[in-house]
């Protein structure tokens, strides 16, 4: 075999695409000289070795400050909002045999909107002041997108899951959700409804370290238990009959794998918001770059995701300084039109 | 001895009953074929035989044992179903596809060991389609894709495999190739084969076995020379027919009534 590498180990073994490791390795050098650069560049500039000076501790003491307080997390954050959500899609997409599903449209996204909206109307005093501490805002974010994703599972549920119902109920549920946000957004104080847009669109603007230091394990460890839950994806891509031939536990895989896709999803939107599209368009790049294999296919949409978060972020940052324009913005302007350019495409199959 | 058998199978969706308790043996090590009329259950009962749909009422037995009461990857390494025109997802190539017939030898880390590498390799040779391993699915011809689609059958190493109309959408050509590969997987590794076939023609080249299924239950089964003749056309199939012998292989050719355009030549008759 020229193209694959078996790769045994007592009681491990895989099969691995040699030009997909290659491709991962690519990509990870990528989006590692994308963070560097990004981190360099703002109101202060630093050239790439002033980051790496200050990133290990021997820079200048404002360098370090902006480095560590600043561009660090924030950067950490869309690399692992970015993976998050392109996963998410990714396992979606596999499982609902439709390149059109993702996060975003299933109304994950958009529980989580709903339920940070709610927390700023609710625990807001009549000063705008919040009455409870901003931290616990991630947590409402997260609850709500976790509960929208079992909502739809849950209304979706006749005999079992069949993936066109589950998207034609996401779809109800986001306008729903949509609605309801934009309800709370026009009732509720002014002030909290910019702040309020600004979540929606998604943004890491702000990030700490603390941050990060919460949605780091979440991510890693999600994606671990899914790379090896792939094998299972792949076998639902062949349709439910072969699946179930095959001896899977179709409903049991499908479980889980939605629980995953949620958590993931969730866990990224708490915190970065609803960066648009990007659970959507991830995926696809990396089947163009891959092919559809679910064992690479996770770490390349991944790599493909981190990298559209940290690059519309930092366009964000740098091209209307000093205005600060929110990463989602810019995946929502390239993901748009991607998403009209696949329907276009599936028009003719 | 049996392969399979069901034991007052009933099956039907929601209200409507489809089959209505069958009591059906597959033989063992021969190649059986399901045929009937258009929605006269042979699918479904195809399907149940795989456990791909639940029985109203009644059961499957697999090796003595009812298949409701087995794990579902032990059945899975007994017995392998292919459906009717499966789709392979975008980009997948014929190696990728080949080895997921190998999922119920796997575990969570043991995802390539030597037996499946084996078992797939020996897939893809009886397939003859060793060389198409790393082209993609959807690049391939239909009869092509259908011998990958029976190589991940194969590669799931059962002694019983089911298989959908395996030759839907193929052109007569490929419709021999697909075929004359399962008599090779028969004859030559002694396997047990049941299909539904629409061709009553090749169904009766190719099987030892025919089952006519009709009114929710077996019309007759047995060798189609013995039991394939113009009452039972007209009965299961509602069409007047001529039964001839196929002059190349002996075995019953049905020649359709109906209209056309007529030749008249030495030994036509007129109907």
């Amino acid at each position: 075999m020229t193209k694959y590498t078996s790769f045994r180990m007592k009681a491990i073994s895989f099969l691995l695409d040699r030009r997909a490791l290659w491709v991962i390795v690519g990509l990870i050098g990528a989006v590692l000289l994308t963070a560097l650069l990004s981190i360099g560049l703002g109101e202060i500039f630093m050239t790439p070795d002033q980051v790496v000076k200050a990133l290990f501790g021997y820079g200048d003491e404002m360098n370090e400050l902006v480095v560590k307080q600043f561009r660090f997390p924030r950067i950490a954050m869309a690399v692992l909002a970015g993976a998050a959500l392109a996963v998410s899609g990714a396992i979606l997409q596999g499982m609902i045999r439709n390149p059109l599903a993702s996060p975003d449209i299933l109304g994950i996204t958009w529980g989580g909107a709903l339920a940070t909206i709610g927390f700023l109307t609710v625990f807001s005093d009549k000063a705008n002041a919040l009455t409870v501490r901003i931290q616990w805002m991630p947590l409402a974010s997260f609850a709500g997108a976790v509960l929208a994703g079992f909502l739809v599972f849950i209304l979706s549920w006749k005999n079992g899951i069949s993936p066109i119902r589950l998207v034609l109920i996401g779809i109800g549920l986001t306008a729903l959700l949509q609605a309801l946000t934009t309800l709370l957004m026009i009732v509720g104080p002014i002030y909290r409804a910019s702040e309020a847009n600004i979540w929606i669109t998604g943004s890491v603007h702000g990030t700490n370290g603390q941050d990060v230091l919460t949605l780091l394990p979440w991510v890693v460890i999600l994606l671990i238990v899914l790379m090896v839950y792939s094998r299972r994806v792949n076998l639902q891509e062949l349709g439910d009959d072969v699946a179930r031939g095959a001896g899977a536990m179709l409903l049991k895989d499908r479980i889980v794998l939605l629980l995953i896709s949620t958590a993931l999803a969730g866990g990224a939107v708490a915190f970065a918001g609803g960066v648009g599209f990007v659970g959507l368009m991830a995926p696809h790049i990396a089947r163009k770059l891959v092919g559809s294999s679910f064992g690479v296919l996770v770490p390349v949409s991944a790599l493909v995701g981190s990298m559209l978060v940290m690059v519309a972020d930092l366009i964000g940052r740098t091209v209307f300084s000093p205005l600060e324009v929110p990463a989602g913005v810019f995946t929502a302007a390239i993901g748009a039109p991607y998403f009209i350019y696949l329907l276009y495409r599936s028009r003719n199959k | 001895m049996y392969a399979l058998q069901t034991k007052d199978l009933t099956l039907g969706y929601g209200e409507q009953t489809v089959i209505d308790q069958l009591n059906l043996l597959i033989p063992k090590g021969e190649m059986s074929v399901l045929i009937g009329g258009n929605g006269c259950g042979k699918s479904t009962l195809l399907r149940s035989l795989a456990r791909l749909l639940k029985p109203h009422s009644g059961g499957i037995v697999l090796d003595g044992e009812a298949i409701s009461n087995k794990p579902t990857k032990e059945i899975a390494r007994k017995m392998a179903i292919l459906p009717q025109s499966p789709v392979a997802p975008e980009g997948l190539t014929v190696l990728q596809l080949v080895k997921q017939g190998r999922y119920p030898y796997q575990s969570w880390f043991s995802q390539w060991s030597e037996d499946d590498e084996i078992a797939v390799q020996k897939a893809l040779k009886a397939t003859h389609m060793e060389e198409y391993a790393e082209r993609n699915v959807d690049s391939l011809s239909g009869g092509q894709r259908q011998r990958a689609w029976i190589a991940l059958t194969l590669a799931q190493d059962t002694d019983i495999i089911l298989l959908d109309e395996p030759t839907t959408y193929l052109d007569l050509a490929h419709q021999v190739e697909v075929l004359d590969l399962l008599f090779e997987l028969n004859k030559e590794d002694n396997r047990t084969i049941l299909m539904v076939l629409h061709d009553l023609n090749l169904a009766c080249r190719y099987a030892d076995h025919v089952i006519a299924v009709k009114d929710k239950g077996i019309y007759d089964q047995g060798k189609p020379e013995d039991i394939v003749n113009v009452e039972l056309v007209e009965r299961v199939f509602g069409l007047q027919c001529d039964i001839i012998q196929d002059p190349l292989f002996g075995t019953p050719l049905c020649v359709p009534h109906g209209k056309g355009r007529r030749v008249h030549l030495a030994g036509t008759k007129d109907v």
